[in-house]
C-alpha cells in the first residue's frame, strides 16, 4: 500500500512541478524527487521479493496505509525542512528584524 | 532487513563527489560547465536527491517494520548471527538492485534533459553552448 501511496504523491508532486516549472521557488522538484526516489526503490523491493518470495505484490491492510501516510508526512516534513532554512521568500529573515 | 543501506552506502559517495566537482566547477568558470545548459554538479545533485530520499523513507519503514532500532547494534538481524547471513544475502541483491536501479533511472534523466536542452533554440543560440 505505501508503494501505491507514495508513486502517487510522486505522480501529484511532479504534475505539480511541472505546472510551475522552469520556476522552482518552492523546492517542488525536490519533493518529487524524494518521492521518485522511495518509490522506484520500493517497486525494485516488492518485485524482488514477489519473484523470490511469491505471494501478494501489494500489501492492503490498515498498517500498510498508516505507513504510506506516515512516509508522505515524513517527506513532506524534510522538504518543510529545507525549505524553511533556505528560506526562499525571506520571510524568517524578516521575522528576525 | 537493511537493503536500504546500499543506496545509503552510494548516496554518501555521491554527495562527496558532487561537493568535489561543485568547488571545481567554481574554480573553472561556469561557462566551461554549462554547455548545454547543466551542469555536473546540478546533474549530480538530481541523483542525491533521489537516494537520499529513497533511504529516508525506506528507514522510516524498516523502522516501522522493528528491522532498525535506535540502539545499538541498529539492525536487528544483528541480534541473531543466524540472521547476519540473509541480511547480508538481501542487501546484495535487493539493495544493489535498488541502487542500479536508481541511478540507471537517474542516467536516463540526464540524456533526456540533455537532449532537450541541445534541442532548444536558446541553447544553440547561445555564446556558451555554440562556441568552440
Amino acid at each position: 500500500m505505501w508503494l501505491i501511496m507514495t508513486s502517487l504523491a510522486a505522480i501529484i508532486t511532479t504534475a505539480i512541478w511541472y505546472i510551475k516549472a522552469p520556476e522552482d521557488k518552492y523546492k517542488l522538484g525536490l519533493l518529487s524527487l524524494i518521492f521518485w526516489g522511495a518509490t522506484l526503490m520500493w517497486f525494485v523491493d516488492h518485485v524482488m521479493a514477489y519473484l523470490m518470495e511469491g505471494g501478494e505484490f501489494f500489501e492492503i491492510n490498515l498498517d500498510a496505509t498508516l505507513l504510506g501516510l506516515s512516509v508522505i508526512i515524513l517527506a513532506l516534513l524534510v522538504w518543510e525542512i529545507v525549505l524553511l532554512v533556505s528560506d526562499p521568500k525571506g520571510v524568517l529573515k524578516r521575522i528576525k528584524r | 532487513m537493511a537493503c536500504f543501506l546500499v543506496p545509503m552506502g552510494e548516496a554518501i559517495v555521491t554527495s562527496v563527489v558532487q561537493k568535489v566537482v561543485e568547488n571545481r566547477e567554481k574554480k573553472v568558470g561556469e561557462e566551461r560547465t554549462k554547455k548545454t545548459g547543466f551542469s555536473w554538479s546540478r546533474r549530480l545533485s538530481w541523483l542525491n536527491k533521489l537516494l537520499w530520499g529513497g533511504t529516508i523513507l525506506l528507514a522510516l519503514e524498516h523502522i516501522w517494520h522493528g528491522e532498525v532500532v535506535p540502539w545499538p547494534p541498529f539492525l536487528t538481524a544483528m541480534n541473531n548471527p543466524a540472521d547476519v547471513a540473509p541480511m547480508l544475502h538481501e542487501m546484495a541483491t535487493v539493495g544493489v538492485a535498488m541502487a542500479i536501479t536508481v541511478t540507471v533511472v537517474w542516467a536516463i534523466m540526464v540524456m533526456i534533459a540533455e537532449l532537450k536542452a541541445k534541442a532548444t533554440p536558446e541553447a544553440k543560440g547561445s555564446p556558451v553552448s555554440g562556441g568552440a
